[in-house]
């Protein structure tokens, strides 16, 4: 590799868990080797050496809640040749969304005895309603694996090839019996994009969608389903209000049983 | 004739840990004037959004305020809301649970120590740099943590955001043959985190100590992971349920993050520091000869040496897993079927970095009402403060860029997570010298 430079990497934090983040650190058997071929340049969770921008890649975790963080992202896109979000906060806005479905003023009064020194916005937003993203990785959190296409992917200058169906064909793939059909257990696996290798039916629960929507999901079909399996009206906004909460079609959904 | 000279330096993230926050620190001649953690975290608002949630929501929802102890969180609010229908689990069922958390004890502690507080004491930026002169000491902490994270994956489908765990239970066990898969790993695992706590000892530890009222939770007959009293060294001894009868959380300007204390005692100080000196007749004898070996006594006021007990904590995790593997019989069912009833209940659990609190009340069909959460690392904050002001003076000598990293390992003492104080960094030193 001498002479070659090798791509500077930037790893950024918004409002989130650092759990996608703490993937990466989580890839023991590739971290290594990984770090032979990028340079991490900044990942403040992992070292104090700061390099100064422009990066080739940026990953970016976390949403958009404060004015402040709504300009930050304006400076890392100018900064990064490529910026990859990563899981459900950057991508759909994550578990936080779900003020945006509420007043956010007394969500404040709730947790904090000073309002006056909470600065936040109305609504907790994904990455790509800032800026321009290359490319979204999904899950909350990421699969580390799939991060680790992404990254081979940009390395080598192809597209990552990650799946974009739903659940079920991985559930279908793996042999795991249907969870809904066979126990009666509610499952967003039917619209939720696949990348987890359906874990949560192999373990005899339903999906809770921490993938978020997959392409084109009918997710008028699976309330139906759902409904008839007893579902109640309350318990089916809650379905589609987890993790990805504000992702249209989960978001469309919850509004129309909500109102109805 | 005086005239004065004000210097001020900054860090924009105090790195190594995980979210975001600062630390501004003003010298005036070499005494400390102020001491400020800041907390940049943007506020999610959980306790907020609970709010409507089914109690059976509460577990995967608030394992996303932390990605590093998801375990903590998870096992918290299930005790919660277990102890709100009285509900007993299965010997099985407490003892997987136990594994599960020697898990995260293991994942956590050894990134912790290892990669993420080891390098300070060798003068490296980080683990990356440090593997280079010593691969086999980062190697074997990587294979070390993967092998926390194995557990993890086993019983809980991943390692971050395990999805098996419920209130009442499991979603589904392992057999017994699918959990002695694990035991070839546990074993070489024991080994090798006695030899990282050897290692541990040999670092150099800034001479450093203070008067700690240490605040952990205390079983009758265990080490404390999913249960327990709280008490302290100075006298504490409560029910979960009079956490927040003593604890006031304070909402400060800089933060995001509320700063705890107690009444009429103080500051606190949770974490592996406090577990230790409250719990050390619950180590194993091979963890308290280690110790000894390691030159700790049953208590050790020194934050920095946070290193080598996390060590220590490693090695009993990697006993009790083994134990647990050895004699673990498969449970008839995965949970007990609960339902629902209205009331309040207490949960806590000892993450990685210190005692995880929640609270929550339910309605009569399950709807959460009303939940509080004191985090380990919002405790930790006034503690991380005072330390930081008594540290200060004693290294004033140093050059700003050697003062600020000496300040940041101090904070990194207490393996913050900044996200789960809801949630830091950037320093800022301002020196001022009157001559
Ligand atoms: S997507 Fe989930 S795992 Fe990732 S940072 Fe957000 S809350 Fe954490």
């Amino acid at each position: 590799m001498r002479g070659v430079k090798k791509p500077k990497l930037a790893v950024w934090k918004f409002a989130s868990c650092d759990g996608c983040q703490l993937s990466l650190l989580d890839c023991e058997d590739e971290l290594l080797t990984v770090a032979e071929h990028v340079d991490i340049a900044y990942f403040p969770e992992a070292t104090r050496a700061v390099q100064k921008g422009p990066y080739d890649v940026s990953l970016v975790e976390g949403s958009i809640t404060t004015p402040h963080d709504a300009e930050r992202i304006n400076k890392i896109r100018r900064m990064s040749r490529y910026l990859i979000t990563i899981g459900a906060c950057a991508t759909s806005g994550g578990i936080q969304a779900l003020r945006n479905f509420a007043d956010v003023n007394q969500y404040i009064r709730i947790v904090y005895a000073h309002p006056e020194y909470i600065e936040t916005l109305r609504n907790s937003t994904p990455i790509a309603m800032h800026v321009y993203v290359d490319f979204e990785l999904r899950g909350c959190p990421v699969n580390k694996y799939q991060l680790i296409e992404v990254l081979n992917a940009l390395l080598n200058n192809r597209r990552p090839n990650l799946p974009t169906y739903s659940v079920c064909i991985e559930c279908k793939r793996r042999g795991t019996a249907c969870v809904m059909v066979s126990e009666g257990v509610p499952c967003m696996g039917p619209v939720t994009q696949a990348g987890c290798g359906a874990l949560c039916p192999s373990y005899r629960r339903g999906c809770y969608g921490c993938f978020g929507p997959m392409e084109v999901p009918n997710t008028a079909a699976l309330s139906a389903c759902w409904s008839n399996i007893g579902v109640q009206k309350d318990d089916l906004v809650r379905g589609f209000r987890m993790f990805n909460a504000y992702a249209d079609p989960f978001r469309k959904e919850s509004e129309v049983h909500e109102h109805a | 004739m005086s005239t004065r000279k004000s210097r001020t330096l900054k860090v924009d993230y105090l790195a190594r840990v995980e979210g975001e926050g600062a630390l501004f620190i003003r010298l005036k001649d070499d005494n400390v004037t102020e001491v400020q953690l800041r907390i940049f975290e943007p506020p999610r608002f959980f306790e907020g959004f609970l709010r409507g949630r089914r109690w059976t929501e509460a577990p995967d929802i608030t394992a996303r305020i932390c990605g590093i102890c998801p375990i903590a969180y998870l096992a918290s609010s299930i005790s919660a809301m277990e102890s709100i229908v009285g509900a007993e689990v299965p010997h099985p069922i407490r003892e997987l649970r136990r594994l599960i958390y020697c898990g995260e004890w293991i994942e956590s502690h050894i990134l912790h120590l290892a990669m993420l507080h080891a390098p300070d004491f060798l003068g490296y930026q980080d683990a990356l740099a440090m593997a280079k002169d010593h691969p086999d000491i980062v190697k074997g902490a990587l294979r070390l943590k993967k092998i926390g994270n194995d557990i993890m994956v086993l019983l809980g489908g991943r390692e971050i955001h395990p999805i098996n765990l419920r209130v009442g239970g499991f979603y589904s066990v392992p057999t017994k043959d699918e959990l002695q898969k694990l035991r070839p790993d546990l074993e070489w695992g024991l080994e090798a985190s006695q030899q990282v706590a050897r290692w541990a000892a040999t670092l150099d530890y800034p001479d450093f100590e203070r008067d700690y009222e240490f605040v952990a939770l205390r079983h009758p007959k265990e080490y404390p992971l999913w249960e327990g009293r709280l008490v302290s060294n100075k006298g504490l001894d409560i029910p979960l349920s009079e956490f927040y009868d003593h604890v006031v959380e304070e909402h400060v300007a800089r933060s995001t993050s509320l700063h705890s204390s107690m009444r009429q005692r103080g500051t606190y100080h949770v974490g592996p520091l406090a577990r230790y000196a409250l719990n050390y007749e619950h180590l194993t004898p091979g963890c308290q000869a280690l110790a000894r070996e390691c030159g700790l006594g049953p208590t050790c006021n020194n934050p920095f040496k946070s290193l080598l007990v996390r060590a220590i904590e490693t090695v009993y995790a990697y006993e009790e897993a083994l134990r647990i593997v050895n004699t673990y019989e498969m449970p008839d069912r995965p949970y007990v079927p609960l339902e629902p009833r209205a009331g309040r209940g207490y949960g806590c659990s000892e993450a990685p970095r210190g005692i995880c609190y929640h609270t929550y009340a339910i309605d009569d069909q399950g709807v959460i009402l009303d939940a509080r959460i004191a985090p380990p690392t919002a405790q930790n904050q006034r503690c991380m403060e005072e330390d930081l002001a008594a540290l200060v003076p004693q290294f004033a000598h140093l050059k700003d860029d050697d003062l600020t990293w000496r300040c940041e390992q101090a904070v990194r003492n207490y393996d913050p997570c900044i996200s789960c104080s809801c949630h830091f960094l950037k320093l800022e030193v301002q020196r001022e010298y009157s001559h």
